[in-house]
């Protein structure tokens, strides 16, 4: 009876999601290669990071001396990391006013501490989000910054990685989809810059890497408590049964 | 003096400290209750044999109880609830605080487990009919609990003054604005300001950490010790009491301390794996646990596209979202049509006097009062209905296993219709959902309302006279 009513409401709370429409604002995110473990390439995103992100953002909730999770020690973070003079354990702060930035940009560039956190989304996680909108810039002449993105629309921000990647414009691009001819507008690079497309998708994966990191530093000593604690309750779990089954043995 | 009248309490064996302890336990006994309260809940509390899956989640709701509290205790010591503050002091806690990641974890995780594990518990007392006589106050301070676990949670889940702390209090806040009159100014009263801001921050952390805790510890030494005092209900819904020995123990019954709480312990290790799986590889489980939008600090001037609660909240939203103008129309109906029934079915004179009364004032009422309204008293009598459930329910039999076909398809599609509100709490508005939603409340709102029916109506199965494995 019990496993009746188990299997029917199962089956329907399976059911329950397909029954709506797919919609909504889903975008096509590419996939971020992340890997907690690559130490160089949380290194290169640090470095990546500090030069061209932390001008105008903030990392308020993350300290310099943390970095030494990823392999440095405090001397290397003050002579490679640290351009704002100030002590190791200062937290990731940005010296732009607040006010100015909003006259610049119309917005305050947004902390970027858990910004991989909270980018994620039912269309993919937070790193893909990023990977996907760092790689997307346009030259767009009717934006203010002259610059749009095709992942985030009239976004405030320029493309900052422009040197890295040159200039993409927007190409229109017949797609045959589901037996139907559309259009598609594509950035496609136009200027190279300094870096070759290839080159410049491993920097942004190394920096979406590193902001992934920064979302939750104890991410890594989280899975490995993780593997511990379960291993002590998989070994504790047949003792405790065991124990039940001896304790019961005497009820019929 | 009458405690020197106790016996000695003796520690059976033959260890060395045995007899030191056994004069400490006595020095202890003549002064406090230990041993007869030890008896009377523990080693002298006759629960019946036949508790099956279904019975583990009364223990665990105490154990997360306790994690909760402690975990609480030490997200104290370094949380700051101040607008200015909160969100910051969370991610220090995530960081600079020696395991502090594992606290908050611990703690969030811990959130949603208490609402699974307290959403099964509920489930269990509808399988078996533990609200029936003579368990009735158990069932209705368990529903206090219940009510008051769902404050605590709201007032807790503005503390990290995320974005959707921010709107989901917001948007909550302003339900009450929707009453009559008092509305606005009430909403104003329980923000302390004219919008969230840094006095609801505050009043919400002294509810959370220190108002509702109390009730709720109150609330849940109540609902046990009403459980002790008529004793546990089981699968076949029969009592073991009226089966005893010759020394007045019931012979389905076998004592909590030792045989419950070794069977109780494998269901906490058990449930601590599952936990921990999910606290260590999936703190955020996919956004449900922790909203992805609760990692931008909280911003009164940008309202997110996408407002929904927390799941375990989710099954109300729907409710609360599926009365629209159009849907009015729908529930004048039910109610006309719910008054003809009682007028023509009911045996009760009572019963009838009492439908003619209220049916025209809740009829002009919907006429007077607008939807949003309704919606909100829809969704607070969604969540209280269960009150209700002892006097609703009108079987000859309590359990599940020996009620009738209709007893057992209510509640199968009751289960469904709460899991696919709950769903469709957690989407934006689409024409579809709202439409499902509406099926929904109306499923969900007859599942209790025409219970005295249908569980008269059906043929019911013997039920046997002894617990049955």
């Amino acid at each position: 009876m019990i496993r009746k009513i188990l299997s029917t409401v199962l089956l329907a709370s399976a059911l329950a999601p397909s029954l709506v429409l797919a919609g909504g604002d889903h975008i096509k995110l590419d996939r971020a290669p992340v890997n907690l473990n690559n130490t160089e390439s949380l290194q290169r995103g640090a470095a990546l990071f500090v030069n061209y992100c932390l001008n105008c953002h903030s990392a308020n909730y993350m300290r310099y001396n943390r970095l030494q999770d990823i392999g440095l020690d405090n001397k290397e973070i003050l002579d490679n990391l640290v351009f704002t003079g100030g002590k190791v354990g200062d937290l990731m702060k940005n010296s732009m006013d607040a006010n100015e930035a909003k006259v610049w940009f119309g917005a305050q560039p947004p902390d970027l501490t858990v910004i991989a956190r909270s980018r994620a989304s039912a269309s993919g996680s937070g790193a893909d989000w990023l990977y996907t909108y760092l790689r997307t810039f346009y030259r767009d002449a009717s934006r203010p910054t002259g610059w749009n993105n095709t992942t985030y629309p009239n976004v405030g921000m320029p493309h900052a990685l422009w040197e890295l990647q040159g200039e993409q414009v927007l190409k229109a691009e017949k797609v045959r989809a589901d037996g139907y001819v559309t259009t598609v507008e594509k950035p496609e690079l136009a200027k190279p810059g300094k870096l070759s497309a290839l080159e410049y998708d491993r920097a942004v994966g190394d920096l979406v890497n590193y902001l992934v990191y920064m979302g939750e530093p104890a991410a890594k000593s989280r899975k490995t408590i993780g593997l511990i604690v379960l291993g002590f309750l998989f070994l504790l779990i047949p003792l405790v049964y065991a124990l039940k089954v001896n304790f019961w043995k005497d009820v019929h | 003096m009458a405690a020197t009248k106790k016996e000695p309490v003796v520690v059976s064996g033959a260890g060395p400290l045995n007899a030191p302890l056994g004069g400490l336990l006595t020095w202890v006994d003549q002064r406090f209750p230990l041993v007869s309260q030890w008896k009377d809940h523990m080693s002298e509390y006759y629960a019946p044999k036949n508790f099956n899956f279904w019975y583990y989640f009364g223990s665990l709701a105490l154990v997360i109880l306790v994690l909760q509290i402690v975990t609480g205790i030490f997200l104290t010591m370094h949380y700051k609830p101040s607008a200015a503050e909160a969100f910051a002091s969370v991610e220090y806690i995530m960081r600079d605080v020696p395991g502090g990641w594992l606290i908050r974890y611990m703690h969030s995780t811990g959130a949603s487990a208490f609402f699974l594990v307290i959403y099964l518990h509920m489930f269990r007392g509808l399988l078996y009919g533990s609200y029936r006589a003579p368990r009735e106050l158990i069932w209705i301070f368990g529903m206090v609990i219940y009510l008051a676990l769902m404050a605590e949670a709201f007032f807790g889940y503005l503390l990290p003054w995320g974005q959707m702390s921010f709107w989901g209090a917001q948007v909550i806040i302003n339900l009450f604005d929707a009453l009559p009159i008092i509305g606005p100014d009430l909403s104003t009263w329980v923000r302390g300001d004219f919008v969230v801001g840094d006095a609801t921050l505050n009043r919400f952390f002294a509810f959370h950490v220190i108002a509702l805790p109390l009730a709720i510890l109150g609330l849940v030494a109540a609902h046990i010790l009403a459980l002790h005092e008529v004793g546990s209900n089981n699968p076949d819904g029969v009592e073991i009491k009226e089966h005893k020995n010759e020394k007045g123990i019931p012979v389905d019954g076998i004592p909590f301390f030792p045989y419950y709480v070794v069977k109780d312990a494998l269901g906490v290790a058990v449930f601590a794996a599952v936990f921990c799986a999910i606290l260590f590889f999936a703190p955020e489980m996919g956004g449900y646990f922790l909203e992805y939008n609760n990692f931008v600090p909280a911003d009164p001037l940008k309202t997110p596209s996408h407002i929904a609660p927390v799941w375990y909240f989710t099954p109300y939203y729907s409710i609360l979202r599926a009365v629209t103008e159009d849907f009015m129309w729908v529930l004048r109906a039910g109610v006309v049509a719910y008054t003809l029934l009682i007028l023509f079915t009911s045996r009760g004179c009572l019963s009838k006097l009492l439908a003619v009364a209220i049916a025209p004032v809740v009829l002009i009422a919907m006429g007077v009062i607008e939807a949003k309204v309704w919606g909100v008293v829809l969704m607070g009598v969604a969540s209280m209905i269960f009150f209700l459930m002892p006097w609703l329910d009108k079987s000859p039999v309590k359990s599940i296993r020996y009620k009738g076909k209709l007893s057992r398809w209510a509640l199968t599609i009751f289960t469904v219709v709460f899991l696919v509100l709950g769903y469709y709490g957690t989407q934006s508005v689409t024409p579809a959902g709202t439409l499902i939603s509406q099926i929904g409340s109306l499923i969900y709102f007859a599942f209790f309302l025409l219970m005295p029916w249908y569980t008269q109506m059906e043929q019911t199965l013997p039920v046997p006279d002894r617990v049955t494995t």
